[in-house]
């Protein structure tokens, strides 16, 4: 067994309303930031997977992100 | 009739719901999150709260505990199962109904009072309210933004899924599709709803409306118990 580290992004999907980005958007000017848009916020998860090979890590990590660390109704999500 | 009600790590309005089970003439028992079974009640309630923290997303971490898969079991065989706010998000989360909850499109906690309207009679939780009948009850939720892809909502209105929508003066609080404040699993047995039923059944507390909802479930399954013979 070796034990493998994976980063998961999860973001929310185009179209799908994305409070923490508009919130941010909204506070820009008050940066005196005025060029910026189209700010999305996604949620990053780190962990380590303890399995003979990389390829059965990733497909644990995959699962959770599948089933637990997104909802695919309206997220998205990427193992890198 | 038998009503048990689920106690998560954060829920909040269980307590609640236990009383106004018992006012409503049910035996009511609470069941801990990491039990294995229902104690064979007829209706299982999830109850507001912020199970788990609401950690990740509100709701997911709840419907992993294991007395969900006991709830899922007795969903699958019929069960009633009532999900009240963060209970709605939880079976939502779990597949019991259709669909997800979203953050308020106000970006913030939303709390006060809203009318629903009764988009359907015919079902055990809804049977006892009066036609034409609005319900007041109140609401306190972050995450109360009914949302399904369009296609699907299509489908879901097609197939009677919405239960309960708001009304008038109060109108929307949260942004929801198509104003959804509550909906019902296709076999009519799960019922998911943002408003607070058990916060709104006794008149002291400003409205008893959501009595109805109790009683017609304890009617419910009170004509049901007698037709089985049982």
């Amino acid at each position: 067994m070796t034990s493998y580290r994976f980063v998961v992004s999860v973001m929310p999907k185009e179209g799908i309303l994305d409070p923490q980005g508009r919130a941010v958007e909204t506070s820009l000017p008050h940066l005196g930031v005025d060029t910026v848009h189209g700010v999305r916020v996604g949620r990053r998860v780190e962990l380590s997977v303890d399995a003979p090979t990389e390829a059965e890590g990733r497909a644990v990590v995959e699962r959770l992100a599948e089933e637990l660390f997104s909802n695919p109704l309206i997220e998205t999500w990427t193992v890198g | 009739m038998k009503v048990g009600v689920v106690v998560f790590p954060g829920s909040n309005c269980d307590r609640d719901a236990l009383h106004v089970a018992r006012l409503a003439g049910a035996e009511a028992v609470p069941l801990w999150h990491e039990d294995p079974d229902v104690a064979g009640a007829d209706l299982v309630i999830l109850p507001g709260g912020f199970a788990y923290g609401d950690y990740l997303r509100a709701g997911v971490l709840a419907r992993f505990s294991p007395v969900m898969r006991a709830v899922s079991a007795h969903a699958a065989a019929g069960g009633l199962v009532m999900g009240i706010c963060n209970g709605f998000q939880v079976i939502a989360e779990a597949g019991l109904v259709p669909g997800a909850l979203l953050c308020n499109a106000s970006l913030r906690f939303e709390h006060g009072w809203v009318r629903l309207s009764v988009e359907r009679r015919d079902t055990p939780f809804t049977a006892a309210i009066p036609e034409g009948r609005t319900l007041r009850m109140p609401i306190a939720h972050g995450e109360g933004c009914y949302y399904l892809p369009g296609p699907a909502l299509d489908s879901l209105e097609a197939e009677r899924g919405v239960l309960f929508r708001y009304a008038s003066p109060e109108g929307n609080p949260n942004g929801s599709a198509r104003d959804i404040a509550g909906v019902i699993s296709p076999d009519g047995r799960v019922c998911g709803l943002m408003p607070h039923p058990e916060r709104a059944a006794e008149a002291i507390l400003g409205s008893d409306d959501g009595m109805l909802v109790f009683r017609s479930i304890v009617e419910s399954v009170g004509a049901s118990t007698v037709g089985a013979g049982r």
